[in-house]
């Protein structure tokens, strides 16, 4: 069993959050919303380029950036965190150059080193899988794949095949952030995709609301919220903690009710 | 005795989008389905006479080609060495060699059902280039651009509305040409249903770099009919201005094969390439992945991408299209670079010589052919590709010179 897998065993959905690395005091937003009971951590490599993001996210990278983050600095964060929560897990969320600048072995070396237990890419579709999913398997670190509404039945397949620790189901063809997909999207799509795999399914883009995550959690075995808790940092700065973890106690508690 | 022939250049990518190492296909998952989609599609109009056919009507009685080959009497006799031609695409409807790439993608968005049109821009060449497609065929379009190259390049922005085109002025990171299309490429993830993306150059994911190469193979396949037929011989040396690479693939791709000719690729270096403000991806970047593809790119230790800085805004572009990444890797193209102020001697060159002026990123092509000229004999043929006029840059260079207009 890894942390990933021991987690999605539990009886209820999981609550994965995400914020940017290197914004705000990052240890202590991580603290917060493993005190609010998230269930897996997603943190944001920062990178000068996010295409895949809206604004709030975008805007969370300059910060980041702004500062002078480098990639020393998110493996450092990705460590004192695994120092202090041995059981979370630990999933690295950004675009394929950062990660491979100094060649995806030093990467996913590096990634092991600091208790990392997933990579979500965002410009690593399957067809370039080359580029870093062997370096990833090699040491033991899941190649976590997104499947969307435009992933078609073909296609499917190959996105599931070399995917590990879950899948990620982007609700909406769109940036992070923005509108949320209505529910009987998600339910046919997340349904459609167990068809094909074992794999656990999270539910992320668009969700800002415990109302949503709530909704979701009924027909998925994950939620994943992003752009609220980085807007949380983004307004609240240093006073950003509690604000994270009051969000993350009223998902998960929504999530919880939900699915009672 | 059997002769031993290299390798074609001609003959990529490979089936995966792959230039060697380079190119591929570096999307988000939600534009996948819809780059195989166009792959097909294109593969489709590639095998019907039908699309050539009306390609070509439009090449020539819309676009204005063939451009003419031109010899350059005045400046060759000024640089005392080897001759210089010109392939004038200066001259095509629009301005810029943009055009005839764009030709080619509307009529492919328009055999796809495509019903809305987005595009980057630059410099605004290809923003104009888009917009004139566009109410040419009586299609929406919106263009993304950054907001400092909106400031700098007002006359553009101007054009593109009169065109009908919507114009996004994009703030956010450097708001110059990256940011644009980072845009681009995000309207695209929200609106793959009914959106086509003109991109500008030899650049993005599979087919784009491909397909753009081939739209803009006119350029060279015309040039080197036209110079066969003129001096009964093919060109020693070929040289073009690259940012994204569009205009120089255009000409090299159909000579590739061509052992005889040598090819000089030119990029901006700015203020210098022993600093940061440049925009030479090949000579001054590393290999890395942005907007889809695997290619040269100015960036950090890191991998965080790092402005570009060119007085022309169409060569400010921190990457390059992954062809050339190639073919500097193989040895079959030679690349340098040309700085701003030799640029503008370049401009200024040609302006009192030959009566063209050209647009400020051939202006870098023509320093370098200044240089290789002098250094070439009297017999020998340099053939460059003259890819924009400079009515967009007489602000730009009046600013450079101190004169107010």
């Amino acid at each position: 069993m890894t942390r990933l897998s021991t987690t999605f065993a539990r009886p209820h959905p999981a609550f994965v959050a995400f914020i940017t690395a290197g914004d705000g005091d990052t240890a202590a937003n991580l603290d917060a919303l493993v005190a609010g009971s998230a269930d897996v951590i997603e943190l944001g490599m920062p990178f000068t380029d996010p295409m895949a993001d809206g604004p709030a996210i975008q805007s969370a990278n300059l910060r980041s950036l702004g500062k002078g983050t480098t990639t020393a600095d998110v493996l450092q964060i990705a460590t004192e965190f695994r120092a202090r929560h041995p059981d979370t897990p630990l999933v690295l969320m950004g675009y394929a150059n950062p990660m491979i600048r100094r060649g995806p072995e030093w990467f996913a070396d590096a990634a092991f080193n600091a208790g990392v237990d997933g990579v979500i890419c965002v410009d690593i579709p399957p067809e370039e899988d080359d580029a870093l999913g062997p370096a990833l398997r090699a040491k033991g670190i899941a190649p976590i794949r997104l499947s969307t509404p435009t992933t078609d039945a073909a296609r499917l397949p190959a996105v599931i095949a070399g995917s590990e620790g879950f899948l990620y189901y982007v609700s909406v063809a769109g940036i992070t952030g923005k509108q949320q997909a209505a529910i009987d999207s998600i339910e046919a799509n997340v349904s459609r995709i167990k068809q094909s795999t074992d794999l656990p399914v999270a539910v992320g883009f668009g969700v800002r609301t415990p109302e949503q995550a709530a909704e979701i959690a009924k027909v998925a075995d994950g939620v994943v919220v992003g752009s609220a808790f980085v807007d949380l940092v983004g307004e609240f700065g240093e006073k950003a903690p509690a604000k994270l973890q009051e969000l993350t106690a009223a998902m998960v508690s929504a999530m919880k009710a939900a699915k009672a | 005795m059997t002769e031993n022939k290299p390798n074609s250049f001609r003959t990529q990518p490979d089936e995966r989008g792959h230039f060697g190492d380079y190119g591929g296909r570096y999307v988000a998952e939600t534009l996948m389905p819809l780059i195989l989609d166009l792959e097909r599609e294109y593969r489709a109009a590639q095998a019907d006479p039908a699309f050539a056919a009306e390609f070509d009507d439009l090449m020539k009685h819309y676009v204005g080609r063939p451009s003419p080959l031109y010899f350059a009497e005045r400046l060759t006799e000024a640089l005392g060495g080897a001759q210089v031609w010109f392939k004038r695409d200066e001259l095509n409807h629009t301005g810029a060699h943009k055009i005839n790439n764009c030709i080619g993608q509307i009529l492919l968005a328009r055999r796809m059902g495509k019903t809305r049109i987005i595009a980057e821009t630059g410099a605004g060449q290809h923003g104009v280039a888009t917009a004139t497609v566009c109410a040419r065929f009586g299609l929406p379009c919106v263009i993304y651009m950054g907001a400092e190259d909106v400031k700098r390049q007002s006359p553009n922005v101007f054009r593109m509305k009169l065109l009908g085109a919507e114009v996004v002025p994009v703030t956010s990171g450097g708001a110059t040409l990256k940011d644009a299309m980072n845009e681009g490429l995000r309207d695209w993830v929200a609106n793959v249903h009914d959106t086509f993306y003109i991109i500008g150059t030899a650049a993005g994911p599979h087919p784009y770099p491909e397909m753009v190469r081939n739209f803009q193979s006119v350029i060279g396949t015309e040039a080197r009919e036209q110079m066969l037929e003129r001096t009964g011989r093919l060109p020693d040396l070929l040289v073009a201005c690259i940012g994204g690479g569009s205009n120089a693939l255009g000409l090299f791709h159909p000579f590739l094969d061509d052992a005889d000719v040598k090819m000089l690729g030119v990029e901006a270096a700015g203020h210098g390439l022993d600093g940061d403000e440049h925009a030479a991806s090949l000579l001054g970047g590393f290999p890395g992945v942005l907007h889809g593809n695997k290619t040269y790119l100015l960036q950090d230790e890191d991998g965080q991408i790092t402005e570009g800085h060119s007085i022309s805004a169409g060569l400010d572009y921190p990457g390059i299209g992954p062809e050339h990444a190639w073919l500097k890797e193989s040895g079959r193209v030679e690349y340098t670079a040309v700085t701003d102020n030799e640029a503008l001697e370049g401009f200024k060159l040609l302006c009192r010589t030959e009566g063209i002026i050209p647009a400020l990123e051939p202006s870098h092509a023509i320093a370098a052919v200044a240089d290789r000229a002098r250094q070439m004999r009297e017999d020998e043929i340099i053939l460059m590709n003259l890819c924009g006029r400079g009515d967009k840059d007489i602000f730009t260079v009046a600013e450079k010179l101190g004169v107010e207009i």
